[in-house]
């Protein structure tokens, strides 16, 4: 490992610019991949907010007593797609009206909205199918007059969610493809650089694994450096938008870690796969 | 101690370049393998090292069968042999010493024990006061006796030495020619190609020649044997 790290340094100190320009081009197709991501975190963040008020309107019978309305939100609050369950009194949702519908406050003057259970649905629980299951469930309480839902504004929700999550991911795998493909053939411009080496170190009877061991290295600092290059720039990207455009919200510290690890991997596969082809030549 | 049995070599370019090629060389011979440019001859070396891998036929090196010969078999056979070349094939870029040592760590020989042999195979090639030199800094013949240093530095049991002395002026040559011989009075087998019919003709070492890629002449091969010994 010591002589594998001291032939990676010979390779940067040898040809500095050719590493600067190999950690440059990891950098800018990885801030390619880094902007994409953004855009489809921010995305992702923005329909899951909207998808958090996914919730069902139970509109009770007048007269319903309270007890038998606790009773039945015990039981609603036990489902397990159930994440909140939470009584408005008429007095209340003429309030939430009032305070809805501004300029129409002076029309609700009387008590004359029914009280309703609102129920949020839980993560990964709001998707039309279970909304309408949960909503004929409840309507099936003898007390619940009638249950709202939203029906084609979950279904729309919910088609724009899988839509951007498809395009999403090939989009994704589409830029982790160019960025493993330039950064192989930005490696194997190191391992051409140092084919006589190469050469040598066969003919004396070093090992493949041996062999590759440099170059790996060599990828997977070039990954580290040039990740790291690229979440500067998208991050110095993301302030500008949040500056002059629209508020956009930054990668997770976890899911930067994520990102660097990314680039390190794709620094080593395209070294792999670079020095591999070459050693299969010769 | 190495064996060829009907070799036929094929490139899908150049075409056939050996044709049944069979010969053995024993422990500690030294053999001139000559020859036109073009013959064959490289070819026959790279087989020895297993650079390439027969077409038809089988190789044997010290115990190791060309056919199903396993990339790691091959890295394991070459730190038995040493290679030398008319280009040197040298690090430009490190010492003559560093150059040697690369030789034992590509196969993780402990760090201790590099040195002392770095310096003894340069002294061998009578070059201990050249080991912090770099290469620009040498003549060819210095750079080939490097070159030597290294494929001895890992004690091979035989030499394979394609055009060595190619490069060199005719008192480097003889230098050269005369640390193989020293090399092989010590025990190691040579295989040197050579287009020097002088330095083959003053030597009396057995002698391979191929045209068109068939062994023509083997001096020490019975009834040919006297035909060498008749042009000598």
């Amino acid at each position: 490992m010591r002589l594998a790290l001291r032939e990676t340094m010979i390779g940067f100190r040898r040809a500095p610019g050719l590493s600067v320009l190999s950690i440059t081009t990891i950098a800018f197709s990885l801030f390619a991949f880094g902007l994409f991501s953004l855009v489809a975190v921010n995305i992702r963040k923005t329909l899951s907010e909207v998808e958090s008020r996914v919730e069902i309107r139970a509109f009770l019978a007048d007269g319903t007593p309270v007890e038998v309305v606790s009773a039945a939100m015990g039981d609603i609050g036990a489902f397990p797609e159930v994440s909140r369950v939470e009584y408005v009194s008429p007095d209340s949702a003429l309030a939430r009206a009032r305070a809805e519908l501004g300029e129409f406050k002076d029309v609700f003057e009387s008590a004359f909205l029914p009280a309703s259970i609102d129920i949020r649905m839980r993560e990964g629980h709001r998707d039309p199918e279970t909304v309408k299951t949960i909503a004929g469930r409840i309507k099936s309480f003898e007390f619940v007059d009638d249950v709202r839902y939203g029906e084609d504004w979950v279904d729309k929700l919910y088609r724009i969610r899988n839509v951007a999550t498809a395009t999403g991911l090939v989009l994704g795998l589409a830029f982790a493809a160019v960025a493993v493909i330039i950064i192989g053939a930005t490696i194997r411009m190191t391992v051409m650089a140092r084919a006589r080496e190469i050469s040598i170190m066969r003919l004396v009877g070093a090992t493949d694994a041996f062999i590759r061991r440099p170059f790996l290295i060599d990828g997977f600092l070039k990954g580290i450096l040039g990740g790291l290059l690229a979440l500067g720039l998208t991050w110095f990207a993301s302030q500008v938008i949040s500056h002059n455009f629209i508020q956009t919200a930054f990668f997770s510290r976890s899911l930067a870690s994520l990102g660097l690890l990314g680039g390190a991997m794709i620094g080593v596969l395209g070294s792999s796969l670079s020095v591999g082809r070459h050693l299969r030549k010769v | 101690m190495i064996r060829f049995q009907h070799v036929y070599k094929e490139y899908p370019r150049t075409g056939l370049v050996l044709q049944d090629v069979s010969l053995f060389v024993g422990k500690g011979e030294f053999i001139f393998l000559t020859g036109p440019s073009g013959a064959g001859k490289s070819s026959l070396l790279k087989l020895i090292y297993m650079e390439e891998l027969p077409t038809k036929g089988d190789v044997w090196v010290s115990g190791v069968r060309s056919k199903g010969v396993k990339r790691k078999e091959v890295a394991k056979l070459r730190r038995k042999l040493g290679v030398v070349f008319q280009d040197f094939r040298l690090l430009e870029d490190r010492t003559a010493e560093a150059n040697v040592a690369f030789a034992l760590e590509v196969i993780d020989v402990p760090r201790s024990s590099i040195q002392p042999k770095v310096a003894r195979a340069l002294a061998q090639v009578g070059l201990a006061a050249k080991g912090t030199s770099m290469p620009r800094e040498m003549s060819g013949g210095e750079q080939q006796r490097v070159a030597i240093a290294r494929a001895l530095v890992n004690d091979p049991f035989v030499l394979v030495a394609d055009e060595p002395t190619g490069n060199l002026d005719e008192r480097a040559t003889r230098g050269v020619f005369q640390l193989l011989r020293d090399i092989n009075a010590s025990g190691t087998a040579v295989v040197m190609a050579t287009h020097n019919l002088e330095l083959v003709r003053r030597s009396g070492y057995r002698t391979i020649e191929i045209n068109r890629g068939q062994v023509v002449f083997d001096s020490g091969d019975g009834d040919r044997g006297k035909k060498v010994e008749v042009l000598a």
